[in-house]
C-alpha cells in the first residue's frame, strides 16, 4: 500500500503525447533522463520533439541538442507533420543547438573531455530558461571521437549534471544488435527507459512502444502501439478490460420505428454496442446509416469508420435510399472517416479510430464493416474489437459494427465470428427468399437486459427510407 | 620541393586553443603547441586561446566539443587537433606540419 503512494507522488512531466502520459500516470520523471531507444525511423525524433514542443507551449522552454541535422533540417523535417518548430525557436522558447562531429577533420593527441558541450549546453538552457533538454543521439559521439572511456565517463557526468538541474531529459539511443542501444546507454539512465519499434510485414506497419523500465511504476501490459500521422504521435493505451463500465437505462432510437418497436418500441441502450452481420447486398450499411441519422437530427454527433467506400461515395449511395446525410457532415455533426483496411495493420487502424473519436467526440460510432479486417489472426482481429468496444463504452458511446458474412444465403448464426459475444444485440439480415414479401429480413439474434421481438421482419429499401412490410 | 618550401615559409599562420578556465591539462596543451611553434614556425605564427568559460559563444561557431581543441584557422584548410597535444608526432600530422608530408593542399 505504502509503495503504491509513494508510486502516486513520483512528480512527472507531461509529454502532451496523447495516450502516453495516460500510460506512464503522467509523463516522463520529472528533473531526470529518460532513454528513448530504438531502430532508424522508429519515431524517436519525433516523440523528442514532441516533448519539446508541448513543453514549450506550457511554460516549460526547452533545448535540443541535434547530433544529426541541422536546425534547418529538423525544422523542414518536422513541417510535414504539421510541428511548427520555428515560431518556437523564433520567441526562443526552444534553442536548437547542432553539433557537428566529422572524424575525418579532428585529430586527436592526448587527454581531453567533452566540457565545451557542457559549456554550450549551458548557454542554450540560459537562453532558454530551459527545463527540458533532448539529446539526439548522444551515440553520434562515440562515432567522431575514439576515446570510448571518455565518452562513457563524460555521459555518465552530463546525465547526472542534468538531474542536477533539474532538467526533464530525453537522451536518445540507436539500437543495437544485443542490447538496446549501441553503446549500452541503457546502464547509465537508471529512471525510465522507453523502446520503439517499427516493423513492417506484410506491407503491414506497425509501431509499438515499450516501457522497458519506469522507476516506483508497475506495468502489467507495457507494450502499446502507436501511429504517426499528420496530427504528430499518439499513444494507444490498452485498457485493462475491466467491466466497469457504467450501464445506461436511457434507450435511443434505431432510426426506423419499426425496428425500434421490436425493442419494446425504444430502441437499444446508450452505450452499448450492437452488432449487424449479412450477406453482400442485405442494407447493412443502410440500416446503419439510419442510426447515424437519428443521433444527428437529435443534434449528437456521429462518427463513421467507413472501410469500403470514400465519403463522397458513400453519401451518394446513401441518397439514393432516401438519406440526405450532407447537410450533417457539412454541419460537422457527422464525421465519415474512410481508409483502406489492409494498407495498414490493425494497431494502426485502432490507434486511428482511438484518435478519431477523440478529436470529434461523437455520441454514436458506426464501424462499416469489421469484416473488413482481414490484417490478424482471429484472435487478434478479436482484440483490438475488445479494445475498442471498451474504450468506446467508458466513454458511453453506442458503437454499431457491421459484419459481412460471407457467401451465398449460408446460415447467418453459423458464421465464425467469435465477436458476437462482445456485443449487447446482435442482429441478422438477409435476402428474403422467393415466395415471401419484402426483399430482405430482419431478426435479433439477441440483445442483452431487454424484451425484444423474435420475429423474422421483412423489410424493403426504397427511395423514401427503409420500410417494413 | 624547394619552391613550395619556400612558399610555405611566409605563410602566416593562426591557431586558435579553446581551452575552459585555468586546467593542467589546457596550460600542457598551450606549452606543448608553443614548443612545436617555435621549432616549426618560428617568427610566423600567433596562437589566439579562448577560454570558454569567458566567451561560450565562441563555442560554436568551430563547432567545439572537447577541451582543449586546437583550431588551425590559417593556412585553409581548417583543421582541428583535440587533446592535450602531448603527442609530438601526432601534433605535426595534425597541422600538416609533418616533413615529407603528402598531404600538401594547406600551402596552395
Amino acid at each position: 500500500m505504502r509503495r503504491r503512494q509513494t508510486h502516486q507522488r513520483l512528480p512527472k512531466t507531461a509529454t502532451g503525447i496523447t495516450g502516453f502520459d495516460e500510460v506512464t500516470s503522467g509523463g516522463l520523471p520529472k528533473g531526470r533522463p529518460t532513454l528513448i531507444c530504438g531502430g532508424p525511423g522508429c519515431g524517436k525524433t519525433l516523440f523528442s520533439l514532441s516533448f519539446l514542443m508541448y513543453g514549450a507551449d506550457h511554460g516549460e522552454p526547452g533545448v535540443f541538442v541535434a547530433f544529426e541535422e541541422t536546425g534547418d533540417d529538423l525544422i523542414k523535417n518536422v513541417r510535414s507533420l504539421g510541428y511548427d518548430l520555428e515560431a518556437f525557436v523564433k520567441r526562443k522558447k526552444i534553442a536548437i543547438e547542432y553539433i557537428r562531429i566529422e572524424r575525418a577533420e579532428i585529430e586527436e593527441t592526448g587527454e581531453y573531455d567533452l566540457e565545451a558541450l557542457f559549456i554550450r549546453l549551458n548557454e542554450a538552457i540560459k537562453a532558454t530558461g530551459a527545463k527540458r533538454v533532448v539529446i539526439d543521439s548522444v551515440e553520434t559521439l562515440f562515432a567522431g571521437l575514439s576515446d570510448t572511456g571518455v565518452l562513457r565517463s563524460e555521459l555518465r557526468r552530463l546525465f547526472v549534471w542534468l538531474k542536477e538541474r533539474g532538467i526533464t531529459a530525453i537522451i536518445t539511443g540507436e539500437k543495437g544488435i544485443q542490447t538496446l542501444t549501441r553503446q549500452g546507454l541503457e546502464e547509465y539512465v537508471s529512471d525510465c527507459v522507453i523502446a520503439l519499434d517499427h516493423r513492417v510485414s506484410d506491407q503491414v506497419s506497425t509501431r509499438r512502444l515499450r516501457i522497458v523500465k519506469y522507476r516506483g511504476s508497475s506495468h502489467g501490459t507495457n507494450e502499446y502501439p502507436f501511429l504517426i500521422d499528420e496530427d504528430g504521435i499518439v499513444v494507444l493505451p490498452i485498457t485493462s478490460l475491466q467491466l466497469v463500465h457504467n450501464a445506461s437505462m436511457e434507450r435511443i432510437s434505431t432510426g426506423l420505428p419499426w425496428l425500434d418497436q421490436m425493442f419494446g418500441g425504444k430502441g437499444w441502450f446508450r452505450g452499448s454496442s450492437i452488432l449487424i452481420s449479412g450477406t453482400a447486398g442485405t442494407a447493412k450499411t443502410t440500416i446503419a446509416s439510419h442510426f447515424l441519422d437519428t443521433t444527428c437530427r437529435r443534434g449528437e454527433r456521429a462518427l463513421l469508420f467507413q472501410f469500403e467506400e470514400s465519403p463522397a461515395q458513400y453519401l451518394r449511395n446513401m441518397r439514393s435510399t432516401g438519406l440526405h446525410l450532407e447537410g450533417w457532415a457539412r454541419r460537422g455533426q457527422l464525421k465519415v472517416h474512410a481508409a483502406r483496411p489492409t494498407l495498414y495493420g490493425l494497431e494502426f487502424h485502432l490507434a486511428t479510430m482511438h484518435r478519431e473519436v477523440l478529436k470529434h467526440n461523437p455520441t454514436v460510432v458506426v464501424v462499416d464493416p469489421i469484416s473488413s479486417f482481414t490484417g490478424g489472426t482471429f484472435d487478434e482481429v478479436n482484440g483490438m474489437l475488445m479494445r475498442l468496444i471498451d474504450f468506446l463504452k467508458e466513454r458511453k458511446i453506442t458503437s454499431l459494427f457491421t459484419h459481412l458474412i460471407p457467401g451465398g444465403g449460408g446460415n447467418a448464426e453459423d458464421s465464425k465470428i467469435g465477436v458476437s459475444s462482445l456485443m449487447d444485440t446482435w442482429i441478422i439480415l438477409r435476402n428474403t427468399p422467393p415466395g415471401h414479401n419484402g426483399g430482405r429480413q430482419l431478426a435479433i439474434l439477441k440483445s442483452r437486459g431487454m424484451s425484444h421481438s423474435a420475429e423474422l421482419r421483412a423489410f424493403e429499401l426504397t427511395n423514401r427510407g427503409t420500410v417494413s412490410v | 620541393m624547394k619552391a613550395r618550401q619556400r612558399r610555405r615559409g611566409t605563410e602566416q599562420w593562426i591557431l586558435r586553443l579553446y581551452v575552459a578556465g585555468n586546467t593542467a591539462r589546457g596550460s600542457k596543451a598551450l606549452r606543448n603547441l608553443e614548443a612545436v611553434c617555435e621549432e616549426h614556425l618560428s617568427g610566423r605564427y600567433r596562437i589566439e586561446v579562448v577560454d570558454l568559460l569567458k566567451q561560450p559563444q565562441l563555442a560554436r561557431g568551430d563547432q567545439i566539443v572537447a577541451l582543449p581543441t586546437l583550431v588551425r584557422r590559417l593556412p585553409p584548410p581548417m583543421k582541428k587537433i583535440i587533446g592535450d597535444l602531448s603527442n609530438q608526432e601526432r601534433l605535426l600530422v595534425g597541422l600538416d606540419l609533418r616533413r615529407g608530408e603528402p598531404r600538401g593542399q594547406g600551402s596552395a
